[in-house]
């Protein structure tokens, strides 16, 4: 089976976008951007524990692949996830009281950083172990045919989960039972530390061919081509051509998490710099925009004022937040309490 | 009622419920086409066809993961494991998963989803096909666990078992498929985290779970003989577990005996003997002992096999030794 490579186009290519589109593309990204900024800022001093990981330098990915989706779509993903949250439509808000263990959060505070859910919104998660949500998106789609509804299912997994083996279980499940479901891996080059060269003798998208899956590769970094890339795939599994499988290049500005520097022994600093400077999806998406005369600075330095509202009021309305009451502690556990026999052995009031 | 095998209990459970909500299917290796590797399976994929009765690759990760996300949106799948054994790959999404989705999501996702299979050894199938997994679930809050020991007991616990909201591991036992009993007619509903006294006694107390229900048994009938009364109270629900009934037996007979197929560290019987000494401590009148696989992989000679299972003759002497009768107590039986 053949891949569809897809290179990057001249910078001058708007795809057929309208100014209104454009500008709310740009306002999306750039929210993600400032969102991520904040937790960073709340997390140096103290306000978010834990294990971190930003978006930072990856926003094409997110909103290239959740944008074009309908709101009963379906999206589930890793521990990177916050911006894909609130690009599949939860409040910055509940989101950031998620980061701040706050009761307001997506979760009540009991998942944290890498683990946001929006039953409500479609978002099925925030999953910690690198390709688990594999399976589980796999699920979902079986569950999606089962039904015989037409929602797709966008699966976000990292290039390091192409080498667990649940995610090559999962894509050839999805094959032989032809699933609505789209394997976006989202490949910023490292695997936390490691260089995906080093851990792979084939290339990313090779794993979907093994399977039958229909392979593609697009340029992250460049929001609009993913976009219209994604709506061609998404119109290909709703109208029930199966599973398709999306190699999506990016780049992350920032450490794997809060505990790493940017740069360090796995990569140099000048690399980084390099790519921030040429590869980063909201200049991109800007300077095409401002050399189309479709935006101005003022315009830019307008919007970023809006969104760095939104971003101080979902931080403030995370300060605010009661922490979840003690009583939190034993609900959630099981769905109901039973009636028979004991569930708990901590010997703990409750 | 009728008589009728294990077996064909798990099948009318299955089919029952399969018949009363459509939310509900089955997915494993060999449960379709096949008719299920141990039958229990049979007919379903005829009467339910594919989309509800599904084979899958042998991917045992994969496919209870799949069913894991098929319950995050609402669906009731029922994971069939060809034996327990091979669950152990499953364990991430078992236990990192299904056990914790509900509360890393605030309550938002519930995982109605039942793993069920055969648990523990058969007959010279060595280490890697005959082990005891218990105690794998057992230790993650957020999942329940059910052994039936007889027809009635099957049918009743897997019907509550697809019917209830949270995870739930359903152990089997390969050598109880033949087993024959009465299963009352109609609904039978068996609640989950209720244990039942399957013999009453005043002397000595063998609690136990599962396929070994059947060894407790023997054993009381041998210790008749001597003029000593068994209680033989089987948990069937190990998570909710009937402390009620544990603490109750123990106030009758004063001494208690726990007899399981699996290995002794961390075992449910060392779970048993911790609730009874922390909470009927002054109704004790010995030591807590316990029968258990013997602390080794199970081997495949035939001879050294059966040394290594909980034999009657061993639950029988633990009796004695709670007893004091003519062995010393001190010692794990």
């Amino acid at each position: 089976m053949k891949v569809s490579a897809v290179p990057r186009q001249g910078h001058d290519t708007l795809h057929g976008f309208t100014r209104e589109e454009l500008l709310r593309i740009l306002r999306r990204m750039l929210l993600y951007r400032r969102f991520e900024e904040k937790a960073e800022e709340a997390y140096a001093i103290g306000k978010i524990g834990g294990f971190c990981h930003l978006h930072i330098g990856q926003e094409g990915a997110a909103e290239g692949c959740i944008g074009p989706l309908r709101p009963d779509d379906y999206v589930i993903s890793g521990y990177r996830e916050h911006t894909q949250a609130l690009a599949k439509g939860l409040d910055p808000g509940r989101v950031m009281a998620e980061l701040y263990g706050r009761s307001s959060g997506a979760s009540a505070g009991k998942g944290g950083s890498m683990h946001i859910f929006g039953a409500q919104e479609g978002f099925l998660g925030g999953h910690g172990i690198v390709g688990a949500q594999a399976a589980l998106a796999t699920g979902v789609g079986w569950a999606v045919r089962y039904r015989g509804e037409d929602r797709v299912v966008v699966c976000f997994v990292g290039d390091a989960a192409v080498n667990q083996g649940v995610f090559h279980e999962s894509l050839n499940m999805a094959a032989i039972w032809k699933l609505p479901v789209i394997y976006v891996v989202e490949n910023n080059e490292y695997g936390m530390g490691t260089a995906f060269r080093r851990v792979s003798a084939t290339e990313i998208k090779d794993r979907g061919v093994a399977y039958g899956i229909p392979s593609s590769v697009v340029d992250g970094q460049d929001v609009l081509a993913t976009w219209r890339h994604m709506e061609g795939l998404i119109s290909e599994v709703r109208g029930g051509g199966g599973p398709r499988f999306l190699e999506v290049r990016t780049y992350r500005f920032r450490g794997h998490s809060m505990s790493d520097p940017v740069s360090g022994t796995y990569r140099s600093r000048e690399e980084v710099a390099e790519r921030t400077e040429h590869d980063d999806p909201i200049k991109i998406l800007r300077d095409r925009m401002m050399e189309a005369d479709l935006l101005t600075q003022e315009q830019l330095e307008a919007m970023d004022a809006e969104v760095r509202k939104i971003v101080e009021e979902a931080a403030e309305f995370a300060d605010r937040a009661p922490a979840p009451s003690p009583g939190e502690l034993y609900t959630h556990v099981y769905s109901e309490v039973n009636p028979h026999g004991r569930l708990f052995f901590d010997g703990r009031e409750r | 009622m009728a008589e009728i095998t294990y077996r064909e209990a798990l099948n009318q459970a299955l089919l029952e419920e399969m018949e009363r909500d459509d939310r509900v299917f089955l997915m494993g290796e060999e449960v379709g086409e096949y008719d299920g590797a141990y039958k229990v399976s049979k007919g379903l994929l005829a009467r339910f066809g594919d989309r509800r009765v599904v084979d899958t690759p042998i991917s045992e990760l994969g496919f209870a993961g799949l069913g894991v996300g098929a319950a995050m949106v609402g669906l009731r799948p029922v994971i069939e494991f060809m034996t327990f054994n091979f669950s152990l790959l499953a364990l991430d999404q078992v236990i990192n998963s299904a056990a914790k989705m509900l509360y890393m999501s605030g309550g938002q996702i519930p995982i109605p989803i039942v793993f069920r299979g055969p648990n523990g050894a058969a007959l010279q199938l060595a280490a890697q096909h005959s082990q005891a997994c218990e105690t794998y679930y057992l230790h993650a809050p957020g999942i329940k666990v059910v052994s039936p020991a007889t027809p009635a007991d099957a049918k009743g616990l897997l019907k509550s078992a697809i019917r209830d909201d949270d995870p739930v591991v359903v152990l089997e036992g390969e050598l109880l498929y033949n087993l024959r009993g009465e299963v009352p007619e109609g609904e039978h509903l068996v609640p989950l985290g209720v244990a039942d006294v399957k013999r009453e006694g005043r002397d000595v107390s063998i609690l136990t779970h599962g396929k070994t229900v059947h060894l407790a048994l023997q054993a009381a009938q041998r210790l008749e003989k001597e003029g000593i009364e068994a209680e033989v109270v089987d948990l069937r629900s190990l998570r909710p577990l009937d402390v009620e009934a544990i603490l109750t037996t123990v106030r009758k007979t004063n001494r208690a005996v726990y007899v399981e197929e699996g290995w002794p560290y961390g075992g449910v019987g060392a779970q048993v003997a911790a609730i009874i000494q922390e909470e009927a401590f002054d109704d004790l009148d010995a030591p807590v002992l316990r029968v258990t696989q013997a602390d080794v992989p199970m081997p495949y000679a035939k001879n050294l096999e059966q040394l290594a299972k909980p034999g009657v003759q061993r639950v029988v002497d633990a009796c004695h030794r709670v007893l004091y009768r003519g062995v010393p107590p001190a010692r794990g039986a």
